[in-house]
């Protein structure tokens, strides 16, 4: 290996561990507000990508008709249930962000034909499809667990993760995906070549990150969301609810993953199960800060990055072996310096 | 016998299955017969013991590649492969259990995730393992010339190893070791002051979980006779725990009624959704996905138990038989100093909780430990017992130091305690979480267990049990569930627990709270003969008509110091007492 290749390596590694980083931030998040181990993360990353390329190929995507059935699942269950408590002041809201929404969503994209449109247009269409169905799975999955152990709301991830593969086989179809690169721009730097669409991975999760900075420590939602994930109960008793706790995180963590998928695009090919495995490496980051550092993640994230980059290298056929077996002494580490919370889990 | 009925009839069913039923039925119930003992380990390890693992299809996969290669590469009889496959399985899970179940909570799950998709792709990798492609050409199994080579004849040793581990399971887990082993799910830090060792229950759940799932990869491979690695991949790990979760985890039936569910939903699924769709895919993905999270949304115990109101049998045991009690100990000579606490100091980060503690019981006596709320009594508890060691001085018990050892340890020396909040299993009989206390009493392992050879000493600890209860008067309530006793008389149950342990020196805190005034009457009745017998009692307890009624002596604690100590009626008198729970007159 001489230096030019080693750097073409590093480059890979970064792009791709900034990528890790924005997961592994999203999973802490979730993690930290609801006690959930988001495993669906990874699906939002290929739906993020794929609703982008069915749209660049002037298809309808099928994320489309996913967002009005789960609208209208949740917009029957949640009235059924303002009507049961008598709450009918909740149904305004109701058919405002489950129906109306997602309607208005699926018309846009009917009516825009977006293939043709400019790619932010396109992209902003696709955030819009896909964002939304965070909350509704919040909504639909967890929220009637919210109470469960960390274990039961896992088993409940792994199983929301399956159904969304499934279904991401039935929209997308096995083949797999690109979307155009966002800027076609190269440059020099040295003697290396860096591409616009690199840039723009890395220049993108900076601003997010900057932006999640920014929101958790500035505004009451962000500061409501980490008093919620400090102490639930508390939160709580300050008239914090959970249940909109809930759902924003998986708000934020479904725009996240959704557009981690449209910045890796015109990358790497995706494919409708692609997601799990960048999901799972988003975790590997996020075990290594221990579901709770955000700076610790990020770091890891681009360890994670760079490990897969060199290790497709040297032995590319091991590289998820490597990649994932990486887990374990990480998580010797981290029980051997945690301290013990063992009880009242 | 009348309770057998279904169980009979079912393993009839069993048995004639081959006879009638068409081949493809026999395949599905072949496929039920494999993944019904991966399920298994899954409700040993899961529903029971409350540790999840998404990556059983490793163990699996183990088992099949290496009979797989050792059968084709080096003509080794296939007897012989189920030996080194469950010896290299011991091994892997071993060391990842090692590992990994120190972790607390989530941290094992998603580390089962990260080894299931690397054993896979090392399965994928490895040159001499075939690659993706896989191994075929593996022979026959041969019983005594009886050729096994149709999966009519196959179905008849997969049924009676998965009947014969389901056997071994309910033994199990009703045994000593077996109540170790449920006390795991929500009673690690009680298990662990009953004596029992936590971390080795854990481990040896997991080695027995990966070793079924071996056993279930070795069959597959000499049923199938070949073996590539998508069997063994994440998704059919995910697929096992469904099963578990689906059947009823917490139940030995439960695996079976899961894994014939999920089989044969996934094979209709299967023929079904591809037609409804159009196109060919995994698509019964989406709904598994979807029943599970309805499952435990819904119905989390899962199938099981809901087939089983159905039949309307009750075969719980309704009595205890005599058995020969088990050795006692030498109790000291009254008067012998039993404990000794020497400048104890517990320090949470800055917060000091108790400082420079100095006291000490002897056999035959009542201390009696008061102060207000907040004082630091149940923290000095948790020292004395171990359950949270002192940050400095010194613990002596029966002369020799134990303020380093872990409290299992401490259980063992002859120190039994009972809990400020009641440390109890719900769900499990009254009789046997009391039994749960003598765990130290025994010494057979799990195998023994498993085949019951132990049941004489099973006897004996159930019969102690049920002179424990007899003893502090709740010998009426033997078979109900703990969960459904009043809190008074479970806080008298915890005492019933630590007498069965045969302790010489008994910590006792707030065993008063919640009685009525004849049941207090009868536990200081209790306390009284205990005293009599040579036992030291260490109390804290807030009702001080109690408390002085019986104490030999009081030490009085406030801000996590000793303020006082002497006779009863001596502290009463004190000063520095009376300001301390009556406020000072300004």
């Amino acid at each position: 290996m001489d230096s030019q290749i080693a750097l073409l390596l590093a480059q890979d590694g970064v792009v791709n561990g900034a990528i890790y980083a924005l997961l592994a931030l999203a999973l802490v998040l979730v993690f930290a507000v609801t006690r959930v181990i988001f495993i669906p993360q990874g699906e939002f990353v290929a739906y993020g990508a794929l609703t982008l390329a069915a749209f660049q190929a002037g298809k309808t995507p099928g994320t489309v008709w996913l967002l009005l059935g789960a609208g209208v699942l949740v917009a029957l269950i949640d009235t059924v249930m303002a009507v049961r408590t008598g709450s009918l002041n909740r149904l305004k809201r109701i058919v405002l962000w489950d129906l109306v929404l997602p309607v208005a969503v699926a018309g846009l994209v009917l009516w825009l034909e977006p293939a043709g449109l400019p790619l932010m247009v396109q992209v902003a269409l696709s955030l819009a499809v896909v964002v939304p169905l965070g909350p509704m799975i919040y909504r639909l999955a967890y929220q009637p667990l919210a109470e469960a152990s960390v274990l039961v709301l896992l088993i409940v991830s792994v199983a929301v993760h399956l159904a969304l593969v499934g279904l991401g086989l039935l929209f997308f179809g096995a083949e797999g995906s690109r979307t155009t690169p966002f800027s076609e721009a190269q440059f020099a730097l040295g003697t290396l070549t860096v591409n616009g669409q690199t840039l723009w991975v890395l220049g993108a999760s900076a601003v997010l990150i900057v932006a999640l900075y920014a929101f958790f420590g500035r505004t009451l939602y962000g500061k409501a969301l980490r008093a919620t994930a400090i102490n639930r109960v508390g939160a709580r008793l300050m008239g914090i609810s959970t249940t909109m706790a809930g759902r924003l995180s998986f708000t934020l963590a479904a725009g996240i993953g959704a557009l981690s998928g449209i910045l890796i695009a015109p990358i790497t090919t995706v494919y409708y199960d692609t997601g799990f495995l960048v999901g799972l490496k988003g975790f590997v980051a996020a075990i290594i800060a221990g579901l709770v550092s955000y700076p610790l993640a990020a770091a890891g994230a681009i360890l994670v990055g760079l490990l897969e980059a060199f290790s497709s290298f040297w032995a590319s056929a091991f590289k998820e072996v490597i990649v994932f077996t990486l887990i374990i002494p990480v998580l010797v580490w981290r029980s051997l310096t945690a301290h013990h919370v063992e009880e009242e889990e | 016998m009348k309770q057998r009925i279904p169980l009979l009839l079912f393993l009839a069913l069993i048995g004639v299955g081959p006879a009638v039923l068409p081949e493809f039925h026999v395949t599905l119930l072949n496929y039920i017969g494999l993944y019904s003992i991966v399920a298994l380990g899954l409700v040993l390890l899961t529903g029971v013991g409350g540790l999840t693992s998404f990556g059983q299809a490793a163990f699996v996969g183990l088992g099949a590649y290496a009979t797989g290669y050792l059968t084709t590469a080096h003509a080794v009889s296939p007897w012989l492969t189920l030996l080194a496959g469950l010896a290299v399985t011991a091994a892997v899970a071993l060391v990842l259990g090692v590992l990994t179940l120190r972790l607390s909570g989530h941290y094992l799950p998603l580390g089962t995730i990260a080894w299931g998709i690397s054993l896979y792709f090392l399965f994928g990798n490895l040159e001499f393992l075939g690659g993706h492609t896989g191994l075929t050409g593996i022979p026959v199994l041969e019983l005594f010339g009886w050729k096994l080579d149709t999966g009519r004849e196959f179905y008849y040793l997969i049924w009676l190893v998965l009947l014969g581990a389901v056997l071994a399971t309910q033994n199990l887990l009703d045994s000593r070791e077996g109540r170790a082993i449920r006390a795991l799910k929500g009673g690690g830090l009680m298990a662990e002051a009953m004596g029992v060792d936590t971390a080795r229950v854990k481990i040896v759940i997991f080695l027995i979980a990966a070793l079924f799932a071996c056993v279930s990869g070795w069959l597959y491979a000499h049923l199938q006779r070949f073996v590539n690695p998508t069997p063994f991949g994440l998704a059919i790990g995910i697929e096992y725990l469904f099963m578990a979760v689906v059947g009823g985890a917490a139940h030995v039936w439960g695996a079976l009624v899961g894994a014939g569910v999920i089989t044969v939903l996934k094979q209709w699924l299967q023929d079904l959704l591809p037609k409804i769709f159009g196109q060919s895919g995994n698509f019964e993905v989406i709904f598994f996905g979807v029943l599970l999270v309805l499952v435990l949304q819904r119905a989390r115990e899962g199938i099981w138990p809901w087939l089983r109101r159905l039949v309307p049998l009750r075969s719980a045991q309704r009595h205890v038989a005599a058995a020969e009690p088990l050795p006692a100990r030498q109790m000291p000579a009254p008067g012998t100093v039993l404990l000794e606490v020497k400048g104890a100091r517990k320090a949470f980060g800055g917060l000091v909780a108790n400082n420079d503690m100095n006291l000490s019981v002897k056999a035959g006596e009542v201390m009696a430990l008061i102060g207000p709320n907040g004082a630091g009594k149940s923290t000095m508890f948790n020292c004395i017992s171990g359950v949270d060691p002192v940050t400095a001085g010194e613990i002596r018990f029966l002369g020799e130091r134990v303020d380093a050892l872990a409290s299992r340890q401490i259980a063992r020396r002859g120190m039994g305690r009972t809990f400020q909040h009641v440390r109890l299993l719900p769900t499990m009989s009254v009789l046997e979480n009391v039994a749960l206390g003598a765990h130290l009493r025994g010494a057979k392992g799990v195998l023994s267990s498993s085949l019951h050879l132990e049941r004489a000493e099973e006897a004996r600890h159930l019969a102690e049990a049920k002179r424990q209860l007899e003893r502090v008067g709740l010998g009426g309530h033997l078979f109900e569930e703990a969960g459904s006793l009043p809190l008074g008389q479970q806080r008298i149950l915890e005492i019933a627990r630590a007498l069965a342990a045969d302790p010489c020196l008994l910590l006792l805190d707030e065993p008063a709270a919640g009685l009525r005034y004849l049941e207090k009457q009868a536990l200081a009745e209790l306390l009284r003969r205990l005293r009599a017998q040579g036992m030291g009692i260490l109390l804290v307890e807030h009702d001080m008509d109690f408390v002085m009624g019986l104490a030999d002596r009081v030490v009085v604690m406030e801000f996590g110091e000793k303020i006082a100590e002497g006779l009863p009626e001596e502290v009463q008198k004190d000063p520095v007492v009376l300001e301390a729970y009556l406020g000072g007159v300004e």
